[in-house]
């Protein structure tokens, strides 16, 4: 085995090591440096995590497993000092590590500007985790000044303002990223920044920072100071060369490279934003890909060259969609075609020349952009359909507007997802090779799996090469009252500390007044898990069922299932039960599958009396009708049964009421079998325990409804006592991550049962769980009943008013 | 018109309902965020779902059995489902909810 060092662990880098290690695992033995103290990660994706809107954890792309599985040997936090060339090693700081070949990956330093006082405290770059943990960190209320108004600081800016700072963003040009839109789009992006909070400074040029020791202002050079407590240089970037250089090897603007790759030295080779091919320097992710793959060829001795091609751009700032591609400056010769809705915010502009297509810009709508700039690249001549070319592929060749029409009509080399270079024919093929939804299409070609802002078009690629058999994702946003996914609106009312209904639609900008149907109870079930002290369940937030505590029959009438803890009852309550069927004209009784005893028909108004009358025999609601814990359905365990290997039915009715009373994204049922024979079917519940002779198994994500889903072993523990906090934790871990009405079954298949398993398995941060379980459980776990069946309340259940009676007298 | 007393506004739950029963069949009074009450059917013109147990949202409700949504104003079935349901004038005064007696089906004394 020969042995590779890697210096850098970037994107590139981990994009050249996955393909390098799937293409020949055996080739190398592969060390990686890495001057941050960690591994690679989606470092374009640093804007969500700025913004709240993703976790750092979720934007890793390569984990300590991976690294450990694929025979990695890591130095992370450690930087590279020299190399010598001569004996062929590289001198880290801790040690010397000899190498056959070599790859810079050490990518791109932030263009600080050299002016007075850049070097004060409180004076940032936004590149890597550290700078974006530094700005997370600035108390909301502070005043940020970015100096860029680029992609990357705007996407600074943007996520400061979502984090409550006052920000102002200072560019040197006349409009808003001017290398990628024409003044008109510009305009709109600046107009939509203004509109968040956001102030914008144009032909801004900075004099200076002031500040003693701590940055406290920044000065203009027309004289203007502007206060500050936190400065963000965004203003560009240039390759990291200084090792390279020092090594000997050839560096111009950059390290300079072969179309293999390889640098001034046979055995040393360079991939990413340090690397300069044919004069031309690569800062996107595109091209960075394409080069991964191409040195990844060449380190196995196969054939391949890389070829810069056109690029486009998007930018990463919720709620502000812009792209553009290709050139777009005025010329002679040049004609443009231009669009403009200004009530709704959108801008097309269309740049053409000798009857083919060379640039575009899309402000507000950019859902054909991939088309436009499948024609930019392929120089398609465009005169047939110049009349509508505007309006997108959807109304060429005279087809109606079917939303799917565009994709269908898309060739096999159109690009899809820009940041992998994925073509549609390529993402076809993986569907014909039997791909059916968009997480094994993503596995399979890397399609949307960056930056994710493809994921609509791959799902549209699904829905019309496999037809009806493809179930289109019901839109990613909550409903029609917001853009925002579930996942996104989660993750804002916990980044910034949303704790009422109004505080939702205000910052999250709801285009309803108090949302719908769809949306509320949603808002309402993910306020009172992530804030139980300071936020109130809103009945009026909740399905009829959840506002009653009782299920709603087709007639209008209800059921009532009084709990049974763990399916236990006495004479004394099935007494109580029936006297109660009895005096309310109850039509039908029934045992359900949950061990428990359903009356069904009680008129509404029958409720708070019925209620009143089984709490006098000590019985409380069953919560037969919430997204709350429902049952926990248990054997006769060791008390009766000759196989019992532990108590099962003292664990399920511990269990019950520990638990009961919560509200949970979706309903959640259990059931604790005292053996392996499995007589409480717990193998097909939402959490399922079955005991051995050794312990307890503890199962989860099982449902028998719509699915049927054998449940996953989560962990296997020796007491009870563990029993009880692994479940606990694990319900909590659910309420406070999954979307409403997922199962715990759906949540877990986006997820994955290993981080659920390294989350709980992690002991503080299981008792962490179980804590927060507790604190909301002091305010949720009452019987509603017995709050409803009081006077004040139970008036609520009859009529306002009853003129028939008057009528007749 | 000759309009009677039905209740108090705080009688009705805020974005709630409560019902009247007439001659002509129940009556949902509607409360809605901004403290407006309006008066429809209770009965969803699509499978008679009790309106009054719907979410209320901006002036709409949307029926607990199958998820139809109705404007309170006008009576008419949003989105894609069509259909109208009975609306009732109603107002509110000092605190009082007024309905239209005559409008009800409710023969006056008068």
């Amino acid at each position: 085995m020969e042995r590779l060092v890697v210096i850098g662990a970037g994107m590139a880098s981990g994009r050249l090591l996955e393909h390098l290690l799937e293409a020949d695992p055996t080739a190398y033995r592969v060390t990686l440096f890495n001057a941050e103290p960690r591994g690679n990660y989606n470092r374009i994706m640093l804007s969500p995590v700025l913004s709240g809107e993703k976790s750092f954890a979720e934007i890793v792309t390569h984990d300590d497993d991976w690294y450990a599985a694929h025979g990695v040997t890591c130095r992370f936090g450690e930087r590279v000092t020299g190399i010598d060339r001569d004996r062929k090693v590289v001198i880290g700081e801790r040690g010397e590590v000899p190498y056959d070949r070599l790859v810079f990956g050490t990518g791109s330093d932030p263009f600080i500007i050299p002016c007075p006082g850049h070097d004060l405290d409180g004076v940032i770059a936004y590149r890597d985790l550290d700078d974006t943990n530094r700005m997370i960190d600035t108390r909301p209320g502070s005043r940020a000044v970015v100096i860029g108004g680029g992609l990357l600081g705007l996407e600074a800016a943007a996520g400061l303002r979502m984090r409550g700072l006052e920000v102002t963003v200072l560019h040197l040009a006349g409009h808003l990223m001017e290398r990628q839109l024409d003044p008109a789009a510009g305009y709109l992006l600046r107009a939509d920044l203004e509109r968040r909070g956001i102030a914008v400074m144009t032909q801004a040029s900075t004099r200076c920072i002031r500040g003693e020791g701590r940055v406290e202002a920044v000065e203009l050079e027309d004289g203007t100071v502007l206060p500050a407590d936190l400065v963000v240089m965004a203003v560009g970037i240039r390759p990291s060369v200084a090792l390279a250089r020092q090594s000997g090897l050839v560096v111009n603007k950059a390290i300079a490279v072969d179309a293999q790759m390889r640098t001034s030295d046979a055995d040393i080779f360079a991939v990413g934003e340090c690397v300069e091919f044919a004069g031309q320097l690569f800062g996107l992710v595109a091209p960075l890909y394409d080069q991964a793959k191409v040195l990844a060829a060449t380190l196995i001795g196969q054939k391949a060259a890389f070829a810069p091609k056109q690029l486009s751009t998007k930018l990463k700032v919720t709620g502000c969609d812009l792209f553009s591609a290709g050139d777009f400056g005025d010329g002679p010769g040049r004609e443009d075609i231009v669009f403009r809705d200004p009530a709704r915010g959108i801008y097309k502009r269309l740049v053409v020349e000798d009857d083919t297509l060379i640039g575009a810009v899309l402000y507000g709508d950019t859902a054909d952009g991939n088309w436009f700039f499948g024609l930019i690249r392929n120089g398609t001549d465009i005169s047939d359909m110049r009349d509508t070319l505007v309006f997108g592929p959807a109304y060429q060749g005279g087809t109606t507007a079917d939303p799917l029409a565009a994709v269908a009509a898309l060739p096999a080399d159109a690009e899809i997802c820009g940041c992998n270079g994925v073509c549609k024919g390529r993402i076809v093929e993986a569907i014909e090779d039997g791909a059916t939804d968009l997480g094994t299409v993503r596995a399979q070609t890397k399609a949307s799996a960056s930056c994710g802002t493809c994921t609509g078009l791959v799902e549209q690629v699904l829905a019309a090469t496999l037809g009806d058999a493809f179930q289109m994702p019901t839109a990613q946003k909550v409903c029609d009252c917001t853009d925002l996914s579930h996942e996104d609106v989660r993750r804002l009312i916990k980044s910034r500390s949303l704790k009422s209904q109004t505080a939702v639609w205000q910052e999250l900008g709801w285009r309803t007044p108090n949302g719908c149907h769809v949306c509320r109870p949603a808002v309402n079930f993910y306020l009172l898990a992530d804030w139980p002290l300071d936020y109130r369940d809103d009945p009026q937030s909740r399905f009829v069922n959840e506002r009653k505590h009782a299920n709603i029959q087709k007639d209008g009438t209800f059921s009532v299932v009084p709990r049974m803890w763990g399916g236990i009852t006495t004479a004394d309550e099935l007494r109580a039960i029936a006297d109660a069927a009895d005096k309310y004209d109850v039509p039908t009784v029934k045992v359900t599958g949950g061990q428990r005893i359903d009356l069904l028909g009680v008129k509404g108004e029958d409720l708070p009396a019925i209620w009143a009358d089984l709490n006098a025999a000590g019985l409380v609601s069953g919560h037969a009708y919430s997204k709350g814990l429902r049952t926990v359905k248990t054997c006769v365990g060791t008390d009766h049964c000759r196989f019992g290997t532990q108590d099962s039915t003292g664990l399920g009715i511990r269990l019950e009421k520990r638990l009961w009373g919560s509200w949970t994204p979706h309903k959640v049922k259990l059931a604790v079998s005292g053996c392996p024979r499995n007589c409480a079917e717990a193998t097909c519940k939402d959490v399922g325990i079955v005991c051995v002779d050794s312990g307890f198994e503890i199962g989860v994500g099982g449902a028998a409804g719509m699915d049927v889903k054998e449940v996953q072993p989560l962990v296997k523990v020796a007491t009870e006592d563990e029993a009880v906090e692994w479940t606990v934790a694990f319900i909590q871990l659910y309420r406070e991550h999954a979307r409403y009405l997922d199962r715990p079954y759906k949540w877990l298949a986006k997820v994955g049962l290993d981080w659920v398993q390294q989350t709980l398995g992690d002991a503080p941060e299981r008792k962490a769980l179980v804590d927060r379980f507790d604190l909301s459980q002091t305010i949720y776990q009452t019987d509603p009943w017995a709050e409803l069946a009081v006077r004040e309340k139970a008036c609520a259940f009859a009529p306002i008013a009853n003129l028939t009676l008057e009528a007749a007298e | 018109m000759s309009w009677i007393d039905i209740g108090a506004l705080e009688d009705i739950p805020l974005r709630g309902a409560r019902v009247v029963k007439t001659a002509a069949g129940c009556v949902a009074l509607f409360r809605t965020d901004a403290e407006e009450v309006f008066a429809t059917s209770n009965s969803c013109a699509h499978k008679g779902g009790p309106l009054s147990e719907g979410i209320v949202h901006g002036r709409r409700v949307t029926c607990p059995l199958h998820n139809w949504v109705w404007s309170l104003e006008t009576g008419e079935a949003q989105g894609a489902d069509e259909g109208r349901i009975a609306t009732y004038p109603v107002r509110v005064e000092a605190g009082r909810i007024l309905i239209d007696d005559a409008a009800i089906g409710r023969r006056s004394a008068a």
